[in-house]
């Protein structure tokens, strides 16, 4: 196997990350954008989704299994995230910090609640047979590389999500009433839109997509009671990068953390990938300050 | 009974109190100019009857109910139609989709279909040709138009205008306005305007009042009042 193979794999590897990292930041880049709110159990929503997508394999058996945990990594981690919306959330409106603190209250609370439940050591997923094999090439440039299945489904996963949500979020009604709130909350109010109840929509999507990440992640390592939180730290870089409030940029800032990071650790180890990571990052918001992607607008500047 | 009533509203920012025990009340139907200088507080009262803004005393009634405390949704969806100074039109939303967000206020409303009126267009026919242009780009003439069309898709019994002359040339000033007295006289559709131009306020409103420092110093009815009299309390 030449290097250029090595290389490909590991780049290949970096996208598939990054497309998990994608849907982890997906959430906080939309409730950032609308609500101006920083969730810092977001990260536990992936390690719900995780677990759930244990638990589901323990009930549900065949080649469909794994579907069916999505189904329920999503549905159980917008449940949670529209728990915390109601419960927490909510009432902190228009304070960053106490909302910033009570979050991590609920994350660490949460974190022990698996440590509790689950034991402090990781549990393992047994992928679906179907996505045990890879692409192997033999011929031509490409020849020694191996795409695992479970990277190209996980690649798929994420592209999927992204295209649903932006067409959920450009072309349906709830979508409008989203971009309408998120452009001019009062004018929102005042023509009889129910923006608490956006609110609680996108945080409970959000979530859920974040149980799906934990899903997708429990692929290729495993689930543990701090998965969210070592996950998150990257999740947060990637929404600085991208500009918060862009799900493009969010995938651009995705893909260039992940495949950056992958790309380093061939040369480096991991410790030394995530300082370089952070200079990256540090050296990008020198230049474009508010992220990757940023609208230009009249009304939007002045917010 | 008064569609809308004020009784001793007051509201501040903070330390400085803005309004000052301000009655004020709309009939069914009937069209209401609020004037005043700069700064007296003129939008701080409509929003405060929208429910943007926070009131320190006082009740605000809508068809006699108290709606001090029920939020701006709710209250759009009793049929308060809004156009806030500088119009609030969502920039990167199109005209068409400006306006359905306008359908969000006829939810739970028994009796009425959740559809753009068909008058809408006729009134404002420059909309449909720019149906599906981004809000922002709007000149402000047509974001007005918009603005005020907007307010209608809500179907309201009242609608609430802060300025919609300002900064507008001339002849949409006056396409503005026959679509005021339309709306009036065939939707009969009450009115509160706040309006610096006098001679447009006379044109469409049939009630006066004049708001000084938080206070209301004058009111009456336009018609055979010569708005030059009150002039004295609008310049400096
Ligand atoms: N968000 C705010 N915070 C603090 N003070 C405010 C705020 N908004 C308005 N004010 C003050 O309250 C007073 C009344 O303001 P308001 O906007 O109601 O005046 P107005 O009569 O609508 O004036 P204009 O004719 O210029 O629109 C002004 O002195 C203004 O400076
Ligand atoms: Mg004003």
């Amino acid at each position: 196997m030449g290097d250029s193979a090595v290389l490909l794999g590991q780049l290949f590897n970096g996208v598939s990350v990054a497309s998990i990292l994608l849907l982890a930041a997906m959430g906080l880049v939309l409730s950032f954008g609308l609500m101006h709110v920083i969730n810092m159990a977001h990260g536990e929503m992936l390690m719900v989704g995780g677990y759930l997508s244990f638990l589901t394999l323990k009930f549900v058996h065949g080649p469909a299994a794994f579907l069916a945990c999505l189904l329920v990594a999503f549905a159980g981690a917008a449940l949670l995230g529209a728990l915390l919306e109601l419960s927490v959330v909510r009432w902190l409106y228009g304070r960053p910090l106490d909302t910033l603190l009570a979050t991590w209250g609920v994350s660490l609370i949460l974190q022990q609640a698996a440590r509790s439940i689950f034991g402090p050591i990781g549990v393992e997923l047994t992928a679906p047979a179907w996505l045990n094999r890879s692409f192997s090439f033999t011929q031509g440039w490409l020849a020694g590389v191996q795409l695992p299945y479970i990277r190209v489904f996980i690649i798929v996963l994420s592209a999927a999500v992204l295209g649903s949500v932006a067409l959920f979020i450009g072309r349906s009604q709830w979508g409008m009433l989203l971009r309408a709130v998120h452009q001019d909350r009062e004018m929102a109010e005042s023509l009889g839109v129910n923006t608490r109840l956006v609110d609680l929509l996108v945080f409970a999507l959000g979530s859920g997509v974040a149980g799906l990440a934990g899903s997708a992640l429990a692929l290729i390592s495993p689930v543990t009671p701090t998965v969210g939180q070592s996950f998150i730290v990257y999740a947060f870089l990637v929404t600085i990068v991208g500009g918060l409030g862009s799900l493009l940029g969010t995938a651009l800032a995705a893909l260039l953390v992940g495949i950056f990071s992958a790309a380093v650790q061939i040369n480096f180890s991991l410790s030394t990938a995530d300082v370089l990571l952070l200079l990256m990052v540090v050296a990008l918001i020198q230049f474009r300050p508010r992220g990757l992607i940023t609208r230009n607008s009249r009304s939007l500047s002045e917010a | 009974m008064p569609l809308v009533a004020l009784e001793k509203v007051s509201s501040a920012y903070g330390m400085s109190q803005v309004l000052y025990d301000v009655d004020l009340t709309v009939e069914p139907g009937e069209a209401v100019t609020l004037l005043g200088r700069n700064g007296v507080g003129k939008t701080t009262l409509l929003r405060a009857i929208m429910g943007l803004q926070p009131v320190s005393g006082g009740r605000i009634l809508f068809d006699g109910a108290d709606i001090t405390r029920l939020p701006t949704s709710r209250r759009a969806r009793l049929g308060i139609g809004y156009v806030p100074q500088g119009r609030g039109i969502f920039p990167h939303l199109t005209v068409e989709e400006n306006l359905r967000s306008g359908l969000s206020a006829l939810e739970g409303r028994p009796g009425v279909s959740a559809r753009i009126p068909d008058y809408i267009h006729e009134l404002f026919p420059l909309l449909n040709r720019v149906r599906s242009r981004k809000g922002g780009v709007l000149s402000g003439g047509e974001q007005q138009q918009l603005a005020l069309a907007r307010a209608l898709v809500t179907q309201p019994r009242i609608l609430i205008l802060d300025e919609p002359t300002e900064g507008i040339q001339p002849s949409i000033v006056q396409l503005i306005q026959n679509a005021l007295q339309r709306i009036r006289a065939e939707l009969n559709v009450a009115v509160l305007l706040v309006e610096q131009y006098l001679e447009f306020a006379w044109s469409v409103t049939s009630r006066f009042y004049v708001l000084r420092r938080g206070v209301v110093v004058d009111s009456g009815l336009t018609a055979g009042r010569d708005p030059h009299s009150i002039a004295h309390l609008l310049n400096v």
